[in-house]
């Protein structure tokens, strides 16, 4: 404990610490000499590119993947084009970049998973060099080609490649460059000797330099009296002219901030825009630096870069003096959100500001509350009674929940597990002491830590810092460790911090599901028992990712197997198309109810089969055949009739020709179809529509002929309305014809020429048509029909011939009361005496009313 | 009617929260395209969208202006740049094959161009559109279509949209706790509810719903053929009401101008007439007039004071009762006149025989003479289907003949509608016992087992019987004819058809609600074709037994449409019962448009 504050390195008024975090499990024999690295952060997988011991053309180099612990997890030899850069994605995954612009993409384990290519233009011209980048967008891919010309693609998963203009008087790569993102654009700042450039999309923006002296000195003379002056000039203010030549540059991880470093040896730092500076540093070094990255946290002090060198590492921040360690062996360094990892090749270290809190507490001397309540718990310990008297000088100040707070905090960013727990227990301590301290963070707290320890174990190698975690946040570290297969662990965090099944351990299972079906040594069965076992009583599954997966790998029975698993059938439907197992397909369709799939399916189907075997497919599914046919009869009505066919359903071919005859306007055409239709339904033994289209066709000649002989537009009209049509124009021979060839029964040949008669008036041939023979339809017809056209006179004639029954009905039709009563008394009905009686008025003749109910009471008496 | 009325009948809903809803999500969408826009839309829905949305709505939304769909190239007033937001209901799903999702019921196609057409974007999005509260107590989901979809063409595209329908009551106003059904429709539907509640996550809370009721419109289609006498059923009848609106010709009116009436419970005229037999309306419109006179008369004794009060708090409402008034007056006196004539009440008196099951020879002789006469063609078919319905199929020797004859009046077109009505099992021929069975047993062998069942299923309708005497008889359908039925105190639900004929569909709600499940009706469900189901849905079995306001409240979802009589008969077995229902239908229906959708428009 007392040696804690042993690596502390004062740097103005802050101080920095390197903490060794694991002795590299991996045996190199070199060392990183020769090799090309990339280590992803938040504790990140390492990747090594080794070239092979002698050059000679048949060696091969091997890349090998590590975690962060140096445990190996992939090792093979390199069979590709040769590598300009290696890179990690924001999933894990290692991209190589090679020389002619292809990008591999492995995963973790070496497995290769795709590529893609960063243009034509490249293969001629060679990647000089390349980077890759994080935005917000995702992973990023910039490089520079042998033309000198850059191409950039923000994000792989979405591939785009933009080509950045031309640099005015670049000639190979240019001296040094980053990737900036800002403003939701991505750019790229380069270095070329002297001069500075943006490129964007669309641009090349030189920063201006000031060539001309007097401003130069002027600007030296403002800057010497005050560095952090805003200078007007859109060149990174105050950096001296004279040491003009930009040899490295480095941004910081949130792309705030830029450092430059001169070939005279000042490091420039200030902000990315190249608005403000914060810094200028001699560092009397004037060799180009190896690499230079920032060591910033959020909240920090102050901003600073660590400089490495061959056998140096320097930090360098806002004040002259500078943190010099000397490197004994080969290293990189890793940018990371609230530090810079070392790794070499026997070490993994981590530089890192000193945060404020563990600042307060293990200051020497320090009187901050958080260092009084840890000596006081110290003490309590110890059964001593001086704790009592830290306690008191702490609660006199009345500082003992900000103590408490320190205490907490100090633990998240301490990577002893001893430390964090000296400080929990002093923080725990001193919360007894407190009535109302909330216990949320400590519990947090508490919780967080033993996830990270979990974690950082040297097995797993993820050497996570707090502030990185919440950083990432859980749901990310969950699958990090997925993509490291580390299951158990992942699950069992799921579980300690209570995540929601479906985005903690369902998905996890998900995962190792996914994982497990691509063991090709196990068979089917026992994979896909395995699975249900292992998932079933997992809310949220779903099985046919895990099929489809299964299904890549060229597994398709499986991926059948896994599919009966989905509880959802619509879900399959996808899937199982993919595989071509469309009928299955179908059949899942249908049993989940929703039409649109079956319609996908359907459409699928029309498109991969041939027809008759589609059409059989079809008839074993109702469901689906409908639904086609609904299709059809909207689309393509030519296919229904092969439908039909197919099916021999001859009563639908009939009905369909029947319809395709309305659409038809020339009548031969029309008779034609009209034939169809009567083939066919014969074929279907329905005599009674065959015939009834047959006399259509006979209809239909019989207009055609008696509109070309008498001019008539007869066309199309029903029988009914042939007949009315041609009794009103008075061809009533041709409608004696019509009568006895179609068989029109009496009574509605009556009704019929009776109304068309009484419309044209025409009184004299009702006459003679009511006398030419018994009326079927009898002779109250007659008098109504007279009635409706106003002609009592007429329907008087034929009150006469009217049946008895009807006779009471017929007078009152015309409006002879007393006939009608005559009648009525007559037939002595009460009923209808009544309805003669109902029809009186008190202008009626008293007589006639005396008499109609004489007659109703005796009839009522009988 | 006010007898037996109980007192204590819950609350509705409130279900003009499915508008918001809807109107929400449409103003949403159109907002999310960014500046002025001309909304082009179906002729279909113009009426639907104005229940949602009105114009002044939509042009507070950045809407210029409103065209009706046309196939014609479109000018546009607006600037350069056109934004044309189409919108199209799903029933042209053809349109889209990649958009398809029958869960949404429209889709706004947005195209984006400039005058030159040099440049389009199209995108899509869909508007989940698909309750529109009618009235108080009636939700229509606007699918006319569906009756001929679903029964005719066996096309289920329609069923998950009910589900979901469901789905979206139950998530408003649920967690329902029993659902009664019977239909194979109704089964789907009640099962793609079921799914879509296993797939959503679940919440605890209040029901305002508690029970429903699925029914098939081919569980009885008797019912919607029947002329319908009740005012509401009327006035469908004649003026045909669309959407809740009712277009009033200028006979009504009395002037030169037909008027857009809304028909539904804020018209207070409205709403006291609409579930009244139709002989009573005019007495009963009478007296309203003499009590509004009555009112008026007050004026004469006051003081300028009373006065002032007078024409400040009273005058405005008796002018708007007034002007409704003389609109239902007018109407009446127009349906009177149709009505009265002695052709109806001839109609009126076969169609009871119908169904009574009385002088069939004589029926068949009346609409022989109507067709004959050429009265209207759906007047026509409509008895035909009836007399079929009632005496399960016409017999050979009538079908030909009556066919035969039909065609010649009204065109040889209708050999399709027949052959559409008789695979419905709407209109058919008795077939001697043998031929029936033999055809089935040949389409058995046909195929093998499992698919045999859907096979017969989708055939059954060639076997469907429609058995409506032994249910007539079962149920107590038809009161018997010599007692005299007071229409001014109806004693029962047959008081919708003048006493003559209890609508079936009603009465099986009656039944399954009082006996809480099938049981007892084991032979009426087995004349029904079956698929009948009751489910308590609800988890919490405890809660269920608490008799709570919700458990009064009855949801009942037709699934191809229902009449207005239906929805009366409803609302008086609500009043007897102290319950309240709330009808979900497909669509508004009655015989024109049911039997108008079976034939092939070959225009």
């Amino acid at each position: 404990m007392a040696f804690i504050t042993a690596n502390w390195n004062p740097l103005g008024e802050a101080f920095y610490r390197k903490i060794e975090l694991y002795e590299m499990g991996w045996s190199l024999r070199d060392g990183l000499k020769e090799c090309l690295v990339a280590a992803a952060p938040y504790g990140g997988p390492i990747a090594l590119l080794r070239q092979p011991q002698r050059p000679s053309s048949s060696a091969r180099p091997q890349l090998e993947i590590y975690s962060s612990s140096g445990a190996n997890m992939a090792s093979f030899p390199w069979k590709s084009g040769p590598v300009r850069q290696l890179g990690w994605t924001v999933c894990d995954d290692l991209l190589c970049i090679q020389e002619d612009g292809t990008v591999l993409i492995y995963d973790l384990f070496g497995a290769f998973k795709r590529h893609f290519s960063m243009g034509n233009e490249v293969v001629q011209n060679q990647v000089l060099e390349a980077k890759v980048f994080h935005s917000p967008y995702g992973t990023g891919v910039a490089i520079v080609t042998g033309a000198s010309r850059f191409t950039l693609a923000t994000n792989i998963d979405d591939l785009k490649l933009r080509r950045l203009p031309e640099v005015p008087g670049l000639q190979g790569a240019p001296s040094c460059w980053v990737v900036l993102t800002q403003d939701r654009q991505t750019k790229v700042l380069l270095a070329n000797g002297v001069d500075l450039y943006i490129l964007d999309n669309t641009s090349c923006t030189p920063v201006v330099r000031q060539t001309q002296t007097t401003y130069s000195l002027l600007c030296l003379i403002i800057l010497a009296l005050s560095p952090l002056t805003v200078c007007v000039f859109q060149t990174p203010p105050g950096l001296s002219p004279q040491a003009c030549s930009i040899v490295n540059m480095a941004v910081s991880f949130s792309y705030k901030y830029l450092a430059l470093f001169t070939d005279s040896g000042h490091l420039w730092m200030g902000s990315a825009n190249l608005k403000d500076k914060l810094s200028e540093v001699d560092t009397k070094v004037r060799t180009p630096p190896k690499q230079m990255v920032w060591c910033r946290r959020p909240k920090s002090q102050q901003p600073s870069v660590v400089i490495m060198w061959d056998r140096l590492l320097l930090v360098a921040g806002e004040c002259t003096d500078t943190i010099q360690y000397t490197l004994d062996e080969e290293s990189v360094c890793v940018a990371e959100l609230d530090g810079v990892r070392i790794i070499g090749g026997s070490r993994h270290e981590l530089l890192q500001e000193v945060p404020s809190a563990c600042q307060d507490i293990f200051k020497i001397a320090s009187m901050a509350p958080g260092a009084l309540l840890l000596e006081a718990h110290k003490e309590y310990e110890k059964s001593s009674q001086k704790a009592d008297e830290y306690l008191r000088e702490i609660k006199e100040q009345s500082v003992l929940g900000e103590a408490v707070r320190q205490c907490v905090e100090a633990a998240g960013y301490e990577h002893e597990p001893e430390t964090q727990k000296t400080l929990l227990r002093a923080a725990s301590f001193g919360k007894c002491f407190l009535s109302n301290y909330p216990p949320e963070p400590f519990v947090s707290m508490c919780r967080d830590l033993k996830v990270l320890n979990s974690v950082r174990e040297y097995t797993v190698g993820i050497p996570l810092t707090h502030t990185q975690y919440k950083q990432m946040t859980v749901q990310v570290l969950i699958d990090r460790l997925v993509y490291r297969k580390l299951y158990p662990l992942a699950i069992e965090i799921c579980r300690y911090l209570k995540t929601p099944e479906y985005q903690g351990v369902s998905r996890v299972l998900k995962h190792w599901a996914c994982c497990k079906v691509q063991q090709k040594e196990e068979p089917d069965e026992s994979i896909a028992h395995a699975v249900s076992v292992k998932l079933g009583e997992a809310a949220g599954i779903s099985y046919s990712e895990i099929a489809a997966r299964a299904y890549e790998c060229g597994r398709t029975e499986l991926a059948i197997k896994l599919l009966e698993f989905e509880p959802r059938s619509g879900e399959q439907v996808p899937l199982l198309l993919k595989m071509k197992r469309s009928q299955l397909a179908l059949s899942k369709a249908i049993e989940s109810g929703d039409t649109d799939l079956v319609y996908t399916v359907v459409t699928y189907l029309k498109n991969e089969m041939n027809r008759g075997d589609f059409f059989m497919t079809l008839r074993n599914q109702p469901v689906a055949l409908s639904l086609y046919r609904q299709f059809c009869k909207h689309q393509e009505q030519d296919t229904l009739k092969d439908l039909f066919n197919q099916d021999d359903d001859h009563q639908e071919l009939g009905n369909f020709y029947v319809k395709a005859s309305y659409k038809e306007k020339k009548l031969e055409a029309r008779l034609s179809l009209l034939q169809s239709a009567v083939d066919e339904y014969n074929k279907a033994k329905n005599e009674f529509a065959a015939k009834a289209t047959e006399e259509e066709m006979k209809l239909l000649r019989f207009q055609r002929r008696l509109d070309e002989e008498k001019g008539e537009a007869l066309l199309g009209l029903s029988l009914q309305e042939t007949l009315h049509a041609l009794l009103t124009s008075n061809f009533h021979k041709q409608a004696e014809q019509l009568y006895r060839d179609f068989r029109v029964p009496d009574k509605r040949y009556w009704w019929l020429k009776l109304t068309a008669l009484a419309e044209k008036d025409d009184w004299e041939e009702m006459e003679k048509f009511a006398k030419s023979k018994k009326s079927p339809i009898g002779y109250l017809p007659f008098v109504e029909v007279c009635v409706k056209q106003h002609n009592k006179y007429e329907a008087k004639k034929y009150v006469s011939k009217v049946t008895p029954e009807q006779k009471v009905k017929a007078h009152l039709a015309i409006g002879d009361l007393e006939g009608a009563a005559e009648a009525a008394i007559e037939r002595r009905s009460e009923g209808e005496i009544s309805t003669v009686l109902s029809r009186c008025s008190p202008t009626t003749d008293r007589a006639l009313l005396e008499r109609l109910n004489r007659a109703r009471s005796t009839a009522a008496k009988k | 009617m006010a007898h037996s009325v109980r007192r204590d009948a819950p609350e509705l809903p409130d279900f003009s929260l499915l508008k918001r809803l809807a109107r929400d999500q449409l103003i949403y969408l159109l907002e999310q395209l960014p500046g002025r826009k001309d909304l082009f839309i179906e002729a279909d829905l113009m009426s639907p969208l104005d229940r949602i949305a009105n114009v002044t709505t939509l042009k507070q939304h950045d809407v210029d202006k409103l065209y009706k769909v046309e196939h014609k190239p479109i000018v546009s007033t607006s600037d350069q740049m056109v934004r044309g937001c189409f919108l199209y209901p799903l029933t042209n799903w053809f349109l889209f094959p990649d958009v398809v999702n029958a869960d949404k019921y429209y889709v706004i196609l947005s195209v984006y161009f400039d005058i030159s057409y040099s440049y389009f974007d199209v995108t899509t999005d869909e508007w989940s559109f698909y309750l529109l509260p009618l009235d108080d107590d009636i939700i229509s989901l606007e699918l006319p279509e569906f009756f001929r979809d679903y029964f005719l063409e066996g096309d289920q595209r329609w069923v998950r949209t009910a589900g979901s329908a469901l789905h979206l009551l139950h998530s408003v106003y649920g967690p329902f706790s029993k659902v009664y059904g019977i239909g194979r429709c109704s089964k789907m539907a009640y099962e793609s509810w079921r799914e879509q509640v296993e797939e959503g996550e679940q919440r605890a809370r209040q029901a305002e719903i508690g029970n429903v009721f699925l029914i098939d419109r081919d569980v009885d289609l008797v019912t919607p053929l029947c002329s319908q006498v009740v005012y509401e059923g009327l006035v469908d009848d004649i003026f045909r009401i669309k959407c809740g609106c009712v277009e009033f010709c200028p006979d009504v009116t009395s002037s030169d101008k037909s008027i857009k009436v809304m028909l539904n419970s804020q018209d207070k005229v409205f709403n006291e007439i609409r579930n009244e037999h139709f002989s009573q309306v005019f007495g009963f419109l009478s007296q309203k007039a003499r009590n509004l006179q009555t009112a008026y008369d007050k004026r004469s004794g006051m003081n300028i004071k009373q006065m002032k009060t007078f024409v400040s708090e009273e005058l405005k409402g008796l002018k708007q009762e007034h002007r409704l008034l003389s609109l239902h007056i007018g109407a009446s006196e127009s349906m009177m006149k149709k009505k009265t004539k002695q052709d109806f009440q001839e109609l009126l008196k076969t169609e009871h025989s119908l169904l009574e099951g009385f002088e069939i020879r004589e029926c068949i002789s009346y609409i022989e003479e109507h067709i004959n006469r050429q009265v209207s063609m759906v007047e026509s078919m409509r008895l035909l289907c009836l007399l079929s319905l009632t005496e399960n199929g016409l017999l050979p020797k009538d079908y030909r003949s009556l066919k035969a004859q039909f065609l010649q009046s009204y065109g040889i077109e209708h050999l399709l509608t027949f052959s559409n009505l008789k695979q419905l099992g709407l209109l058919v021929e008795q077939q001697p016992g043998e031929t029936l069975t033999v055809m089935e047993s040949r389409v058995g062998k046909l195929v093998n087992d499992k698919t045999a069942g859907k096979l017969t299923d989708a055939f059954s309708s060639l076997a469907k019987k429609s058995n409506f005497r032994a249910l007539g008889r079962r149920l107590n359908l038809v009161p018997k004819s010599d007692e005299e039925y007071d229409l001014r105190v109806p004693r029962d639900m047959a008081y919708i058809f003048s006493g003559a004929y209890i609508p079936l569909s009603c009465k099986l709600i009656e039944q399954v609600l009082e006996r809480d499940g099938w049981t007892g009706l084991e032979e009426v469900t087995r004349m029904l074709n079956g698929h009948e189901f009751a489910v308590t849905a609800g988890s919490n079995g405890s809660d269920a037994r608490v008799k709570t306001d919700s458990q009064r409240i009855i949801l009942v979802m037709f699934l191809g449409g229902c009449t207005f009589s239906e929805i009366s008969a409803l609302r008086f077995l609500g009043r007897e019962k102290g319950i309240k229902f709330i009808v979900v239908t497909t669509a508004i229906t009655n015989s024109a448009r049911l039997l108008e959708s079976m034939l092939d428009n070959h225009a």
